[in-house]
């Protein structure tokens, strides 16, 4: 157990931007929003997932929708504690803690206003280890968790609770639903208990991304290569290096989905890459060797010199980026996990092959 | 044909003219800025047309890149008092309008901040119904106390009509003239950034206005009729009717100059550039011959933008900084006597202990017609050692390798720096090297720029990007760039899903080098 200050969340913005993979849209309003709660109502208490008692509620928060409506149509605040409050009504409860559903960008910060607002705790653990574009995208789906009772909210005072068959379902209602509210929603979901969190959750995320923030902040502090700072703490590899030339993007069904195309230099001189997403980076594709990493290992757009991270939003022609291959959790790599997060379910034909197997060997010896 | 550019650049301490022949210095001042600037532009305008060989009516092009309005910003000096009018509400609470300001200059441009219900969804849709009795309650309110307005509405970008509207509510109540600035037509989506943005552009237009006029009126009565150009952001030029409705677009203009400047007088493509100044120093990176860009948010005065503008370091050094010794310590700036360097300064029989000062003391320049005797000649060389030591540790800021650069320096108060800097591989003072920014202006590139909506059921999207492409290209030369020389720096497109026929916006930028 320990306290999370404004510092702290500085550090956890920006290693949470680099787990998003090129999701989870800008920390930058979302750190503005949990500052803005911590300042008011004190320091966050951040527990260790075995802290939490077998029989503990716990309840994930986070915003849903397209981080490029994000940038635009600001949260009013009350969305999220609206929500909260009426799942923890619904199940006739209080929550004991609450958590990230996803470690990237604004949803890093989210649970954290949660946390700071209600004076509870927030776990060390979320959903996926990054971030993803859709609901059931989270290792609570393998354990069977259901999504629901889930609580929907929007800035003009409208809350909607679901109750689905299974976490797909979820989704497509939940999206339609955000939609409607505009292109983004805040969400309160996934209610479990300690057991379930402990065997179910990716631990340590937080400290995860507050590490790879500090690598980040500290190298350019100490004039080190920020990049190397955060292979260090990632066994990550470096997939190309260039100059963004074309960046393609629509808001389809509630999604930014789009592209961009990166000319490489120095090393990667004359080559090229794509790299497709929505809202996270999928799969970058090398023009001769066809895909060179793929979900749900996390593609990340660092801006070279730098080290800060690129969300899909964000990305503009001229930039010159490293783009990073990041090995993702185990539990991804299972064939649920791999049903719900793999290159097949994107609509990608192609097998995948985990990070360091193409780079470098690890799981091979 | 030789082609004749005059090209003048205010600094906070002096204001620097050049006249070029094609590419060759014909004439060089630079003369001490002034209080109100324009007079200091002036002055430096009459000096070199006196030491120009050529007549004032040969002169084809002439640049002025200004810190009239990074100044005011900076000094939160001559800055119209701001209505700030977001359209949005119930969204968008989370974070109020000018949240994440200096105080001080939120407290200059007024407190007159509102949000009232409006805005659009990305699709189009109203996020509510534009309040227009709110808005007509808020002009009516600051009337009489307020000099501009910035109106930002959620989704602009996409669908500005609240933003029309909202000006036609101010303007009936206002005036006509009432100077009112409308997000959409200033930034992108993004709304924190966009909204700053078009408050700094509200609260700069008078000042913008007032040097811009004074301007125009001192080279037309001196016989000058070439194109007039004004230097933005980016480092390139834009037109005077451009400038005067954006001024934002002024702010930052002198280090991409001082940069570029750097970049033609060495002849180096890579490097670091350090432009001291008589107030400040400024150290830019130079790459591949272009102002090495920061890559995310940028600061002006503390507030966060999304322009594009070069990564630099800003220190209070220079050749008027105030020495001061306190006890065993020696203390150089961030105070200057800057453009005041000629009656204050110790050389020039004033009584204040100054950078220059410390220069003639060790022999590093000759200047003024008083010997700094008064300084001991250990205290001037730990005041020296001092200086050094700050120019030293800024390169190493900007440095993202411990390896040794090439250093370019420049600017008038480059005489306080020695042959050798720590970190750098070489240090170059080029020929003209007190006159650089002036040269960088008159050696910048013009730009055109393009917004159009398009439909993708028409037409492809590659066809639609070379069909924008093309016309920015095109915008470019008809602001008097040579075709040969135009480049494309910049697409953005942003997709508006409510309009029927799968709609997107797309903004272009080129940029050219004049036609010769």
């Amino acid at each position: 157990m320990r306290k999370i200050g404004l510092e702290d969340l500085r550090n956890i913005a920006v290693g949470a931007s680099v787990l998003g993979a090129g999701g989870g849209g800008d920390p930058y309003i979302g750190r503005l929003m949990a500052s803005q709660a911590i300042e008011e109502y004190g320091p966050v208490t951040l527990l260790d997932p075995l802290e939490v008692p077998d029989d503990a509620l716990i309840i994930p928060s986070a915003m849903m929708g397209s981080p490029t409506v994000l940038v635009e149509k600001i949260p009013n605040g009350k969305e999220i504690i609206g929500a909260f409050r009426a799942l923890e009504k619904h199940l006739g409860k209080k929550a004991y803690a609450t958590m990230a559903a996803e470690e990237g960008g604004i949803n890093s910060m989210v649970p954290l206003m949660v946390a700071a607002t209600l004076g509870i705790p927030i776990v060390d653990c979320d959903g996926m280890g990054r971030a993803f574009p859709e609901i059931q995208m989270v290792t609570m789906t393998i354990g069977g968790i259901s999504a629901t009772p889930m609580s929907i909210a929007d800035e003009k005072g409208n809350i909607l609770l679901l109750e689905t068959i299974d976490n797909l379902w979820t989704e497509k209602f939940s999206r339609s639903i955000t939609v409607d509210m505009g292109g983004s929603a805040m969400i309160a979901l996934y209610p479990m208990s300690g057991a379930q969190l402990k065997k179910w959750t990716v631990h340590g995320s937080v400290s995860q991304a507050e590490k790879i923030g500090l690598a980040i902040r500290s190298a350019r502090k100490q004039k080190r290569n920020p990049i190397e700072a955060v292979l260090k703490e990632v066994r990550g590899f470096i997939l190309f290096k260039g100059k963004i030339v074309d960046v393609y993007r629509r808001v389809v069904k509630g999604f930014a989905r789009g592209r961009t195309i990166i000319d490489g230099f120095d090393e990667f001189e004359g080559k090229r890459l794509t790299i497709e997403f929505q809202n996270e980076n999928l799969v970058a594709i090398d023009e001769v060797r066809g895909v060179i990493a793929s979900v749900p290992d996390l593609i990340c757009i660092l801006e070279m010199e730098t080290g800060e991270p690129i969300t899909t939003e964000g990305l503009k022609y001229g930039y010159r980026v490293y783009v990073l291959g990041l090995p993702c959790p185990e539990l991804w790599r299972t064939p649920e996990g791999l049903k719900l997060v793999g290159p097949k379910y994107f609509g990608y034909n192609v097998e995948y092959k985990p990070i360091e197997k193409i780079y470098g060997g690890e799981l091979e010896k | 044909m030789s082609i004749h550019r005059l090209g003048i650049d205010v600094g906070g301490t002096n204001t620097d003219a050049v006249l070029l022949e094609n590419e060759g210095v014909i004439a060089k001042v630079k003369t001490p800025t002034t209080p109100d600037v324009t007079t200091g532009i002036i002055n430096a305008l009459e000096k070199v047309l006196a030491e120009s060989p050529i007549p004032p009516e040969d002169i084809e092009y002439v640049m002025l890149g200004t810190t009239h309005c990074t100044n005011a910003i900076i000094e939160r000096k001559n800055l119209c008092k701001v209505v700030v009018v977001r359209i949005g509400a119930p969204a968008s609470l989370a974070v109020k309008p000018m949240t994440d300001w200096p105080p001080d200059l939120k407290n200059v441009i007024g407190n007159y901040v509102y949000v009232v219900e409006g805005g659009y969804e990305f699709d189009g849709r109203e996020i509510s119904k534009l309040n227009e009795s709110a808005i007509k309650k808020i002009a009516k309110e600051v009337k009489g106390k307020v000099e501009s307005a910035a109106i930002t509405s959620i989704f602009s970008p996409v669908r500005p009509e609240h933003e029309y509207r909202a000006r036609e509510i101010f303007k009936e109540i206002l005036g006509e003239d009432f100077p009112i600035s409308l997000s959409c037509e200033i930034g992108s989506i993004g709304l924190i950034e966009r909204e700053n943005a078009t408050i700094l552009n509200a609260a700069l237009v008078k000042v913008a206005k007032r040097a811009i006029e004074a301007f125009i009126q001192a080279i037309r009565s001196r016989g000058i009729k070439g194109r007039l150009y004004i230097g933005q952001n980016d480092g390139t030029l834009m037109s005077v009717e451009r400038a005067l409705s954006y001024p934002i677009f002024m702010v930052a203009s002198g280090p991409a100059n001082s940069v570029r400047g750097a970049a033609y007088l060495s002849g180096l493509s890579d490097g670091v550039v350090v432009d001291v100044g008589g107030t400040t120093t400024d150290i830019g990176f130079l790459s591949k011959g272009f102002p090495r860009e920061a890559a995310t948010s940028v600061e002006i005065g503390g507030v966060r933008t999304n322009f594009r503008m070069p990564d630099l370091i800003s220190i209070g050094l220079g050749g008027g900084s105030i020495v001061r010794f306190v006890d065993k310590d020696v203390f150089v700036g961030p105070e200057s006597v800057g453009y005041r360097l000629a009656s204050e300064a110790l050389v020039f029989g004033g009584k204040t202990l100054t950078a220059t000062d410390v220069a003639v003391r060790l022999g590093m320049a000759k200047i003024g017609f008083v010997e700094p005797s008064t300084i001991s000649l250990e205290d001037a060389i730990k005041a020296s050692k001092k200086i050094v030591e700050m120019v030293e540790n800024a390169i190493d800021k900007i440095k993202l390798s411990p390896d040794p650069v090439p250093v370019i320096v420049v600017g008038g108060g480059s005489i306080l720096l020695p042959e050798k800097l720590a970190g750098a591989s070489k240090v170059i003072k080029p020929k003209h090297f007190e006159v650089a920014n002036a040269i960088g202006a008159a050696i910048a590139q013009v730009s055109g720029e393009v917004d159009r909506v398009f439909s993708l059921e028409v037409k492809s999207r590659e066809e639609v990007m070379d069909e924008v492409k093309k016309a920015a290209k095109e915008n470019t030369v008809k602001v008097g760039a040579n075709p040969e020389t135009v480049e494309i720096v910049e697409v953005e497109e942003i997709p508006l899903a409510y309009l029927p026929g799968n709609a997107v916006r797309v903004r272009c930028k080129a940029v050219g080098s004049l036609k010769a």
